[in-house]
C-alpha cells in the first residue's frame, strides 16, 4: 500500500495581459495602481531596449566584441533590479542590463566589458555586486556565498542571482538551492526562462512541467510568473526579497519570457527556430503591454513616448561616445594585465611585468 | 612546549586564525562534530560554534562556489576538501572565479579564500584519494599553491595562507600528517608564501622536493652522505609563486640537481623547476638535471602505490647518475 508523503503544486502569476489589460481588475497588487513607479520602470525598460539596439549596432560595425542581447527580457530584468536595495548583492549572468542600470551600473561599463576592457567590470556602483559571469550558473553559488556572508555577519542584506532555463540544468543552480535550503539563506534565485539555451529549446532540456519545481525539490518556496508582465515580476521579486530579508529563507522565481534576439551577436537563431514562433513571441513582449496599460490608465501618452524615445537615443549615444573615447584615448597598457592579479605582485609576475614593458605595443592586430 | 605533528600544526593554525579574526570560518564535509576525516578540525566546532565551523551538504562544487561568494563579500572561508580527488569539481570555481576575481574587477572585489585538502598517496586509501595535483593548481593564474612538510611549516604557512588577501590552495601531505613531531610555538608567527626552505646544507648535489617526498629525499641524502657526498636538500613548500632564486643559487653552487616529486612527470612542477634552472644558467650546471617522479600513469590502487612513488633507491640512483658526469 502506498501513501503520499509529499505533494507539490506550482502557482503561475500574471496580472497584465498582452493586450495591456488587467486579467482581473479586483485582485491586483497595489503596484498596479502606482503609476509613478510603473512609469519610472517603463522608462528604464525602453532605455534598456534602446541601449541593446545600440550595442548590436556597435558590434555590427566592428566597434564592440561579441554582445549578449537582452531583447525581450526587459520586464524581468528591470523588476529584479527594482526589488533590490543598494546594499543587496546582485550576481548576474551576462545579459541583465535592466537590473544593473537600475542599480547604478553605467552603460559605458557594459560596453567596455563586451568591448574587451576589464575596466567595464569595475562598476562605479554598486561596488559589491559581482561581475558578469560567463561560466553558466556558477553565479548562483557566488550569490549563495554572499547570502551566507550576510547571514554570518547578521546584516539584513539579500543576495539575488539570475540563471537561464539552460543554466537550470547545471549542478551549480541545484547546489545553490540545496545550500539555501539547508542554511535558510537570504537568497533569491531567478530563472529567466527565455525558452532557448542557445539552440536547445526548453522542450529538449528536460520533461519537468516547470523549472520552478526544481526549487521545491530542494525545499524552497517556488513560483512561476509571466516574465513579460512587469507587475507580476516585481510583485514576485518584492515578496521574495522581503521574505529573504525577514529571515524566512530563500525563494525561487521562474520568469517565463522569450529571447527575441539571437543568443549573442555570434549566433544566428534563424538556423534553429521558426520565424512563426518569434513572431508570436513579439505579440507578448513586455514593453508593448505596459505601454498600452499605462495609456489606458491615462498615465502615459504618445507625446511622452516620443520625448522618451529621443531622450533614450541621446543618452545611449552619450554612453557609446564615452566608451569609444575611453578605449581610443585611454587604453589599458600591457602592464594592466599584471596589476590586479594579486594584492601584491609576486616576484615571478613582477619579472614578467618588467619584461612586458619592453614590448608595450607588440602582438600585431586583430 | 608541546611536540606536535603536522596535522596538529594545521589545527593549531586554524584555531589561532579563528581566534584573531572573526571573519575566518571553516567549512567542509564532516569538519564539525566529526572534526574532519583526518581530525584536522578536531575541537574547532565546540570552541567556535557551528556558525564558524560549518558542516556542509555533500557538494564540492557548492563548497568552492560559496567560498568564492563569501570571500568576495567579507568572510574569509577556509574550505576543506576531504581528499585531493574530490577537488576536481571545484576546479571550475578556482580557475574561472577565485583566481580571476581581483583581476576581472580591477581590484573592486577580491577572493581571500583558502582551499585545503590532503593530497598524495601512501596511506592505503581507496581510488581517487591519493593523487598529487599540485601542477594543475600551479598552472592557474591568480592562485597561490602551498605544500608544507613539517609541523612548524604547516602552522606558519597556513596562518599566512589564511591572512593572505588572495586565494590559496593549501595541499597537505597526508602520508606525513603524523610522521614527525616538532616543537611549535603558537605565537601567531606566519611564514612567507614565496620562499623555499633549505633543510640541509651541502656542496656536491642539490635535492629539491616538497610534501611527503621529503621523507624519502632525506633518507636518500643520508645514504649519499654515507658515501661521502655532501647533499643540500631543499623543501620547495611554496609551489606558486616558485622561489627559483633559492633553488638556482643552490644548484649553481653544487652544479648538480635532482628534483623529486610524487606527481606524474609530464608538464609538472619538477619540469618547471628543471626548465627554470636551464633558463637561469645552464652553464653553471655540471650535469643534466634529473627528475624522479611518479609515473605518467593513473595512480595505482594501494597494493602498488609505493611502487609508483619515488623510492629512496630511485632517488639515490638518479643522484649517482648525476654525480658520475664529470
Amino acid at each position: 500500500m502506498a501513501r503520499t508523503v509529499a505533494a507539490f503544486k506550482v502557482d503561475h502569476f500574471q496580472f497584465l495581459g498582452p493586450d495591456g489589460k488587467l486579467l482581473d481588475n479586483q485582485h491586483v497588487p497595489s503596484l498596479a495602481r502606482d503609476f509613478e513607479r510603473l512609469r519610472e520602470l517603463y522608462k528604464l525598460m525602453v532605455l534598456t531596449r534602446t541601449f541593446d539596439k545600440k550595442a548590436i549596432a556597435l558590434q555590427r560595425t566592428g566597434k564592440l566584441g561579441t554582445y549578449a542581447s537582452s531583447l525581450g527580457h526587459e520586464a524581468a530584468h528591470v523588476a529584479i533590479g527594482a526589488a533590490m536595495q543598494d546594499e543587496d548583492c546582485f550576481a548576474p549572468m551576462y545579459r541583465e542590463y535592466g537590473a544593473q542600470f537600475y542599480r547604478g551600473v553605467k552603460m559605458s561599463e557594459v560596453l567596455m566589458y563586451w568591448g574587451g576592457d576589464e575596466r567595464g567590470n569595475d562598476f562605479s556602483q554598486p561596488k559589491h555586486d559581482f561581475a558578469w559571469c560567463v561560466p553558466i550558473a556558477t553565479q548562483c553559488l557566488h550569490a549563495a556565498g554572499a547570502a551566507m556572508a550576510f547571514k554570518l555577519k547578521k546584516e539584513p542584506r539579500v543576495a539575488v542571482s539570475v540563471v537561464g532555463d539552460g543554466g537550470s540544468s547545471k549542478g551549480d543552480f541545484l547546489e545553490a538551492i540545496n545550500a539555501a535550503s539547508a542554511w535558510k539563506l537570504p537568497l533569491v534565485l531567478v530563472v529567466v526562462n527565455n525558452q532557448w539555451a542557445i539552440s536547445v529549446p526548453r522542450s529538449k532540456q528536460n520533461t519537468a512541467a516547470t523549472l520552478a519545481q526544481k526549487g521545491i525539490a530542494g525545499g524552497l518556496p517556488s513560483i512561476q510568473v509571466d516574465g513579460n508582465d512587469l507587475i507580476a515580476c516585481l510583485w514576485a521579486m518584492d515578496k521574495a526579497v522581503k521574505a529573504a530579508r525577514d529571515g524566512k529563507g530563500a525563494f525561487v522565481i521562474e520568469m517565463m519570457t522569450y529571447r527575441l534576439s539571437d543568443h549573442t551577436t555570434a549566433d544566428d537563431a534563424r538556423r534553429y527556430r521558426p520565424k512563426e514562433e518569434v513572431d508570436e513571441a513579439w505579440e507578448k513582449e513586455p514593453l508593448l503591454r505596459l505601454r498600452k496599460y499605462l495609456i489606458s490608465q491615462d498615465a502615459w501618452d504618445d507625446g511622452q513616448e516620443e520625448e522618451l524615445t529621443n531622450e533614450c537615443v541621446e543618452f545611449v549615444q552619450q554612453a557609446a561616445d564615452e566608451y569609444l573615447d575611453l578605449v581610443a584615448n585611454d587604453p589599458q597598457p600591457v602592464t594592466a594585465m599584471f596589476d590586479y592579479m594579486f594584492a601584491e605582485l609576486p616576484h615571478d609576475l613582477a619579472e614578467q611585468r618588467a619584461y612586458s614593458e619592453k614590448y608595450p605595443e607588440d602582438g600585431g592586430h586583430h | 612546549m608541546a611536540q606536535i605533528t603536522l596535522i596538529e600544526g594545521i589545527t593549531l593554525a586554524l584555531a589561532r586564525a579563528m581566534e584573531e579574526d572573526d571573519s575566518v570560518i571553516v567549512l567542509g564535509e564532516d569538519v564539525g562534530v566529526n572534526g574532519g576525516v583526518f581530525r584536522a578540525t578536531a575541537g574547532l566546532q565546540s570552541r567556535f560554534g557551528d556558525e564558524r565551523v560549518i558542516d556542509t551538504p555533500l557538494a564540492e562544487v557548492m563548497i568552492a562556489g560559496m567560498s568564492v561568494g563569501m570571500a568576495a563579500q567579507g568572510i574569509k572561508p577556509v574550505a576543506e576538501a576531504q581528499f585531493c580527488g574530490f577537488t576536481m569539481p571545484m576546479v571550475d570555481h578556482l580557475m574561472c572565479h577565485a583566481g580571476r576575481m581581483r583581476n576581472r574587477t580591477r581590484g573592486r572585489l577580491s577572493c581571500p579564500m583558502v582551499l585545503r585538502f590532503p593530497s598524495g598517496g601512501g596511506i592505503h586509501a581507496p581510488e581517487h584519494h591519493s593523487e598529487s595535483p599540485e601542477a594543475l593548481y600551479a598552472h592557474m593564474p591568480g592562485i597561490r599553491v602551498v605544500i608544507p612538510s613539517s609541523p612548524s611549516r604547516a602552522y606558519g604557512l597556513l596562518l599566512a595562507a589564511i591572512r593572505d588577501p588572495d586565494p590559496v590552495v593549501f595541499m597537505e601531505p597526508k602520508r606525513i600528517y603524523r610522521w614527525q613531531r616538532e616543537e611549535v610555538i603558537d605565537d601567531g608567527e606566519e611564514l612567507p608564501l614565496d620562499v623555499c626552505y633549505t633543510l640541509r646544507d651541502g656542496n656536491d648535489l642539490t635535492l629539491v622536493t616538497w610534501g611527503a617526498m621529503i621523507k624519502e629525499t632525506l633518507q636518500a641524502a643520508d645514504e649519499l652522505e654515507k658515501q661521502g657526498i655532501s647533499v643540500e636538500v631543499i623543501d620547495v613548500a611554496t609551489i606558486s609563486p616558485l622561489d627559483m632564486d633559492t633553488i638556482y643559487e643552490s644548484a649553481s653552487r653544487t652544479g648538480r640537481c635532482v628534483i623529486i616529486q610524487e606527481a606524474p612527470r609530464h608538464c609538472s612542477v619538477a619540469s618547471e623547476i628543471a626548465a627554470g634552472l636551464a633558463d637561469a644558467g645552464i652553464w653553471n650546471l655540471h650535469a643534466p638535471v634529473k627528475r624522479v617522479c611518479g609515473y605518467d600513469t593513473v595512480m595505482p590502487l594501494y597494493r602498488n602505490e609505493m611502487k609508483y612513488m619515488p623510492s629512496v633507491r630511485r632517488i639515490v640512483d638518479a643522484a649517482q647518475q648525476v654525480l658520475e658526469v664529470s
